[in-house]
């Protein structure tokens, strides 16, 4: 150290600081000690021992749900030169994340039939934001309509997201079925919003009412998807979809709410309005395919305040996740996974119908559902907290009593009877 | 680096591609490989692509330490990969605990009264901190609509200013740092907030910074401050005490956490205590040693992402705050020791640093003089692959030409940085054509971003029509 302080011609480590005027100089950290990487690591454990996973506490939460993740996905994001490294600006040094960063945006479009997709937001809600955002650039118009039934959490953030731009958020009521009305008719609408499956867990194949909605608004047509759903059933392209949007949850954790993606996802003609990275197939100067970002121009780092979005930093590493686990998967994989999920949900729906609960939507759904029974929410989760399993998601703002649950490949049947046992038993004590 | 020519994951040999199963989806080209293939092939990817193992990696603003495989290891649990965020309380104990830690580590280390961990990256946390802004000039009654911002800064600054619905006032600086007189001339009754990162992009500590605070004061503005630079004062100075209101660290630069290819990052975002209500729902509380969330909160501006953030990732930077502690300080110490070195040693191989001065733990050279030889920034970025060195950050800031942006953080030893000086001078003797059409050996030539832009391939079906 000393050898280094002489060239620089500084007489202390001290002396480098002493640029910073000592009326806002302070004596150190109020830290403790560090401690070595075994004491470390064994703190965080016991800190987590407080916690309850799934294999622990069976659990039925909708919106992020447990899923398998094969270990072949953990291996390769565990890669320290995908890692480790940085945003990739330099191609010639990047040509491996560069490439598998065009493998997601062509998954993704394959899922959602849209022509181009960025490397995501930060998640489902903040692409919902950004979505809302780029709907009104495109159209100049600034109202945007969402279905009521959205996730509380999903409409914060996009109100946050609204805010400078002074977007106006127009509710829109849904019907018996717990699908959106179609049969609106509001001026001046820039984007309109529907998700699919939607917050109900409601599949809505209603394709040529949504098109015709959209077209007799002249709007930009915003579809929120679920990844697994899009592998059996139709792609919002089919329906219309200009920008489509979603939580990219595939071979990533739930890890207590995040890190996931958000995934966006538009037809070819909005590309130059898109948020986000972007990556392009191009070659060198010896004509060798290669891979590099492009239509930097739309960003921050080169447009500054006129950049559509200040996105910088991303979920890329959560993208290659989702790449691996879709490779691993493959398309009969995936369809699998799709079709387990929705016949489990369905099991469990049929069970809980058999002891008292129905179902206040007659219509089809994927791995969410709601139940009525003639308890409240809040309460049965209390008692069934007390037997060790985590009810679903308590939705009274929509309906009295309503529940919202969520089933996914990783719910088996020994898993779904235990609980709906319980759940009968909580029923009883109760009356 | 290794140099395949790896087909597209869609180009290597299908299997089983029969349809199995019926279902609405008519048609989904999605290749059915075995695993085998699929881990060779992301192996392959990897082995084109470098990381911070892989050697001296000194962008600039960036600051690109070694991420410690302690971190990697404690986010490898059930009881967080498999817990859900709107569990029952009583069952989520230990996130709530390291939430509620986390932020108090902070606090002490930015001297802010508060924090949220909700923010998911730098300018997300940019964009909260302008949303806290804005409400409270809106609590107290009062349009501010503009936000001042050094040509010098971050482009997030300026552009997530915008997304909170503020017009931005750009002034100029001067000598490489804010200009005063511009700054108090820019200052109105409209001013909501000036943004500024301290030491600036430059690497230069802004020590006007009292003047600057007490301007802004007097002028009922907020004084918001842009973390990207904190590794060079740990310990030494904090943003509480230099009079900054709200301030957002990117926990992926100085608390170590990987970087990801982009993401996921983390951006906090602490407050003065006059500001707290205004941060994002919900709050982690604690009440009779039980942690809980606490939603009641009527000035907050609501939520900025889905639940609490990017949680693994908050994990690793708690875990190298326990690793490091006090000696955190230590860390500022050879970050700026290291940049101070390097630039010397650059500067003394023949390379221009402009308004030559110490630095904290950055420093920027500008590469203008090599333009009489036909010779670009861009040039030497790409000759330094073939020596093995990631380049450093080109063309930014963009008040300097031809800026070369280097940080070479704690972790790196003399001897790296002594071995990167001296490629830096073997590459400023060597001849115009080897530099301009560098890199030679990495896995592909020098990449044509001109013809991305133009043809706009963006996909495996867009390659299949070109």
């Amino acid at each position: 150290m000393d050898e280094i302080l002489d060239y620089i011609g500084v007489k202390s480590i001290e002396n480098l600081f002493s640029i910073i005027p000592e009326k806002i100089r302070i004596a150190g950290l109020n830290l403790p000690d560090g401690k070595n990487e075994r004491e470390v690591e064994m703190k965080i454990k016991k800190i987590l021992n407080m916690n309850k996973s799934f294999f622990e506490m069976p659990s039925f939460l909708p919106i992020i749900k447990p899923h398998y993740v094969p270990p072949a996905v953990d291996e390769i994001v565990g890669r320290q030169e995908f890692y480790t490294s940085y945003t990739p600006y330099q191609p010639e040094a990047s040509q491996g994340i560069l490439q598998a960063m065009f493998e997601y945006q062509s998954i993704i479009c394959e899922l959602t039939g849209m022509d181009a997709s960025n490397v995501s937001m930060y998640d489902s809600s903040t692409a919902l934001g950004e979505a809302s955002l780029m709907a009104c650039r495109i159209k100049k118009r600034n109202k945007i309509l969402i279905p009521k039934n959205v996730f509380w959490h999903k409409k914060s953030v996009l109100y946050n997201y609204a805010k400078g731009a002074n977007l106006k958020i127009v509710e829109v009521e849904y019907g018996e079925d717990g699908k959106i009305k179609t049969d609106i008719n509001e001026k001046d609408v820039a984007g309109i919003y529907i998700e699919n499956p939607n917050f109900f867990g409601i599949i809505d194949d209603r394709y040529d009412e949504i098109e015709e909605m959209k077209e007799n608004m002249d709007a930009i047509l915003i579809v929120g998807v679920d990844p697994l759903y899009l592998s059996i059933f139709n792609p919002p392209s089919y329906y219309g979809a200009d920008i489509v949007i979603g939580e990219g949850y595939l071979g990533n954790y739930m890890n207590f709410g995040g890190p996931s993606l958000g995934i966006f996802a538009c037809k070819k003609e909005f590309i130059r309005q898109m948020p986000g990275k972007i990556v392009g197939a191009t070659t060198d100067i010896n004509g060798k395919r290669a891979f590099c970002m492009t239509l930097q121009t739309r960003e921050q780092h080169i447009r500054r305040g006129k950049a559509t979005s200040n996105i910088c930093s991303n979920q890329a590493l959560c993208c290659i996740a989702f790449l691996a686990y879709v490779s691993i998967m493959g398309r009969n994989g995936l369809q699998r996974v799709a079709i387990e999920n929705m016949k489990n949900a369905k099991y469990m729906a049929d069970r809980l119908q058999k002891i008292g609960f129905r179902l206040p939507f007659n219509s089809k759904f994927f791995n969410e559902f709601v139940v009525v029974g003639n308890i409240d929410g809040k309460k049965l989760n209390e008692k069934l907290f007390e037997k060790n399993i985590q009810g679903g998601l308590p939705v009274n703002e929509y309906l009295k009593n309503g529940i919202l649950f969520g089933v996914t490949e990783m719910h088996s049947k020994e898993i779904i009877d235990y609980a709906v046992e319980k759940i009968k038993d909580v029923m009883e004590e109760i009356q | 680096m290794a140099k395949y020519d790896e087909p597209l994951l869609n180009e290597i040999e299908k299997r089983d591609d029969d349809k199995i199963f019926e279902v609405e989806r008519e048609k989904l080209n999605i290749p059915n490989l075995n695993e085998r293939e699929v881990v060779k092939h992301f192996i392959h990817l990897s082995q084109m692509n470098y990381g911070v193992d892989t050697g001296f990696y000194p962008l600039g603003s960036c600051t690109m330490k070694y991420n410690y495989k302690l971190m990697e290891k404690v986010v490898k649990n059930d009881k967080i990969n498999y817990v859900h965020p709107l569990q029952n309380e009583k069952s989520v104990q230990g996130c709530l605990h390291i939430i509620y830690e986390l932020e108090k580590m902070l606090c002490s280390i930015t001297g802010m009264d508060a924090f949220s961990l909700q923010p998911c990256a730098g300018a997300h946390g940019e964009l909260t901190g302008m949303l806290i802004a804005k409400a409270y000039f809106e609590s107290i009654g009062e349009e501010r609509k503009e936000v001042i911002i050094p040509d010098s800064a971050h482009g997030t600054n300026p552009a997530s200013a915008k997304m909170a619905g503020f017009e931005v006032t750009e002034i100029p600086s001067k000598n490489g740092k804010v200009d005063m007189n511009a700054l108090k001339n820019a200052i109105s009754e409209k001013t909501a907030a000036f943004m500024l990162t301290n030491p600036n992009t430059l690497g230069i500590f802004e020590e006007e910074i009292i003047d600057i605070a007490e301007e802004m004061k007097k002028a009922g503005a907020i004084l918001y401050y842009d973390g990207a630079n904190m590794n060079a004062i740990l310990g030494k100075t904090n943003p509480g005490i230099m009079g900054f209101d709200i301030v957002h660290l990117n926990l992926h630069k100085t608390f170590a956490t990987p970087h990801g290819g982009g993401g996921p990052g983390a951006g906090p975002v602490g407050v003065k205590k006059y500001l707290e209500k205004f941060l994002p729902v919900p709050r982690v509380c604690k009440k009779n040693g039980d942690y809980f969330f606490d939603y009641n909160r009527p000035y907050s501006i609501g939520k900025i992402s889905n639940f609490y953030g990017n949680f693994s990732v908050l994990l690793k930077a708690y875990a190298y705050i326990l690793l490091k502690g006090r000696e955190l300080e230590k860390i500022t110490e050879r970050a700026v020791l290291n940049s101070n070195y390097l630039m010397e040693k650059l500067r003394n191989a023949g390379y221009e640093v402009p308004f030559y001065g110490r630095r904290m733990h950055e420093f920027v050279l500008s590469l203008s003089k090599l333009r009489e030889r036909g010779i670009k920034a861009i040039d030497v970025a790409k000759r330094l692959l073939d020596y093995g060195f990631h380049p450093p950050t080109i063309y930014f800031p963009l008040i300097v030409e031809e800026a070369f942006m280097i940080e070479p953080t704690e972790d790196e030893s003399k001897k790296t940085l002594d071995e990167f000086a001296d490629t830096m001078k073997k590459i400023l003797h060597e001849d115009e054509e080897i530099l301009k059409n560098s890199p030679h050996n990495m896995p592909v030539r020098r990449v044509n971003e001109v013809m991305a832009v133009r043809n706009a391939i963006l996909t495996w079906n867009d390659l299949k029509i070109h």
